[in-house]
């Protein structure tokens, strides 16, 4: 087993991509990643406040959004969210990763520009505790009505 | 027109609006989701679905057990499309090891994933016809699934909830007789499905019942993620197994039934030849499969993958089905997170009900083909 030998047996890059990167026009850079090794094409690293922008530029490139995911850091003292999202055309993927404060975790919504992000930004919030702003409805999903505790916290304790 | 605007519209005109239940224990929904319905008479006005019934946090749990500890989970987030969901995860974790799968593997995964994709669209067949009325073709449709329950039962011991994938390969080797099974249920499934079409497809109640009803546009599909089925339905030729291509799938021949008119007819006549592609799919990997190791040797018990985050999707029954993984090169994940189908379909039930009359946002419903702990996970 060799680690850094590119598994051949998956992930075939679309000929168009290695002619040219079909985001380098966008304002936020994105970078090139190698597919085969980490399933996705092109990553861009925003500060918390460009989220939105970054959202609307997918969203005008023709990609939906494939989930709002949470990380929680506590040696850094942050956490991190990624906004994934898939081209239906292209079939090309990105990710937009941003880290906010741990003990203030906010971060605009994007939901006024993928509505589908409702769901994914409440699950978010209630498992880490990140707080999207200008969300309609920050209420408990999948957790009791009444929880007031954040389990995917690194330090949540599991019985 | 908004939820809200919705309501203040039918109190100006004067009509009493009420809330009705729907779920989670009602006969007509689908495991235990919930629909809270804001009514007026006949017509929906504002549907808000209340999920969370059956939660399990399967994604804390990835965190405080080994790589291969998890494998048991996945099988149990959609129980009808098991294989696709291990095939995500193990993928994932050799996409971020670096563990090679051999020929033989991957097309021993190309088989019983399709074979889990037939066995699942024959429940959604049931199932769907069930709700509008039809209880006859569910009888049928479970004949059938049996026939691949009981291939399936042979080689991994489960009926259900497969735990059948290895990092770099499978369990164990497949048999002759399985492949023989194989086989012989591709021309046996063609007969029935050319059946169904008679008996159930041209059906005028049934026609009645899906053609023009529930119309969900592309745009909406894009606006919510929806994909699978759903997305085809509206016009959107989308397969994770063409447009992110994996495993073996780029050496075989299959097209991507998909119908612009965005409404439950689509997503039925969608699914129906999904099941005859799939078909197609095993009969050429059935043909083609190569003898050789079923498992890549010396993928250690204990893995630890480099640290970082790595992601793999796959073309469940219900959708795309994303994974990404984060680890910190340690023997247990740092993060499992799951994009699923359903919990991606379900979001545009609120826009697309809006205005329908209930027994057809019931329609709607089973047109979406929801699994619910694959919403709730």
């Amino acid at each position: 087993m060799d680690i850094n030998k590119p598994n051949a047996s998956q992930g075939v890059v679309s000929p168009s991509l290695l002619a040219e990167h079909p985001l380098a026009h966008l304002v936020i850079p994105f970078e090139k990643v190698d597919y085969a090794r980490r399933g996705v094409h092109f990553e861009a690293r925003v500060e918390p406040a460009q989220v939105v922008l970054a959202a609307a530029l997918m969203e005008q490139e023709g990609f939906a959004l494939d989930a709002v995911t949470g990380v929680d850091w506590p040696q850094d003292n942050q956490m991190e969210i990624v906004y994934d999202f898939f081209h239906p055309m292209m079939g090309w993927r990105t990710a937009v990763r941003t880290r906010v404060r741990r003990d203030l975790p906010e971060v605009p919504s994007i939901e006024h520009i993928y509505p589908g992000a409702n769901w994914h930004e409440r699950e978010a919030w209630e498992f880490f505790g990140i707080h999207f702003s200008g969300h309609p409805q920050l209420t408990p999903l999948l957790l009791p009505d009444d929880a007031d505790y954040h389990p995917l916290r690194k330090d949540f304790a599991v019985a | 027109m908004t939820p809200a605007e919705a309501i203040e519209a039918a109190r100006r005109a004067g009509n009493e609006t009420f809330i009705l239940n729907l779920g989670p224990q009602h006969p007509a929904t689908h495991g235990v989701l919930r629909i809270k319905l804001t009514m007026d008479g006949e017509y929906i006005l504002r549907a808000e679905p209340v999920a969370g019934y059956i939660h399990r946090m399967h994604e804390k749990m990835g965190e405080n057990r080994t790589w291969a500890q998890y494998l048991p989970n996945t099988s149990r987030i959609d129980y009808l499309s098991a294989m696709t969901y291990t095939h995500a995860y193990v993928a994932a974790v050799e996409r971020a090891a670096g563990i090679e799968v051999p020929r033989r593997a991957e097309f021993i995964r190309v088989i019983t994933s399709e074979l889990n994709r037939i066995s699942s669209h024959l429940v959604w067949f049931g199932a769907f016809l069930l709700d509008l009325g039809g209880f006859t073709p569910l009888l049928y449709a479970f004949d059938d699934r049996e026939k691949i329950l009981d291939m399936l039962e042979a080689i991994t011991g489960s009926r259900l909830t497969y735990c059948y994938y290895r990092f770099g390969g499978v369990y164990n080797d497949v048999d002759d007789a399985f492949l023989g099974a194989a086989r012989d249920f591709v021309p046996y499934m063609r007969e029935r499905l050319k059946m169904y079409e008679t008996l159930v497809t041209e059906n005028l109640i049934l026609r009645k019942r899906l053609e023009g009803i529930g119309p969900i546009s592309k745009k909406m599909c894009h606006k919510y993620g929806a994909t699978g089925p759903v997305m085809r339905g509206s016009g959107i030729a989308y397969d994770v197994r063409r447009m992110e291509p994996y495993s073996v799938y780029p050496e075989l021949e299959f097209d991507i039934p998909h119908y612009p008119e965005g409404d439950c007819m689509a997503r039925y006549r969608v699914r129906m030849e999904e099941m005859a592609q799939s078909l197609r799919i095993i009969e050429q990997a059935v043909a083609m499969i190569p003898a050789g190791p079923f498992q890549t040797p010396g993928v250690p018990k204990s893995l630890k993958p480099p640290a970082g985050d790595y992601c793999f999707a796959v073309e469940a029954a219900r959708g795309r089905l994303m994974v990404r993984i984060v680890s910190d090169g340690k023997e247990m994940p740092y993060r499992v997170r799951w994009r699923t189908p359903s919990f991606c379909n379900i979001t545009l039930f609120e826009e697309a009900s809006r205005g329908m009359m209930l027994a057809d946002a019931l329609a709607l419903l089973g047109s979406l083909d929801l699994v619910i702990p694959d919403i709730d996970r």
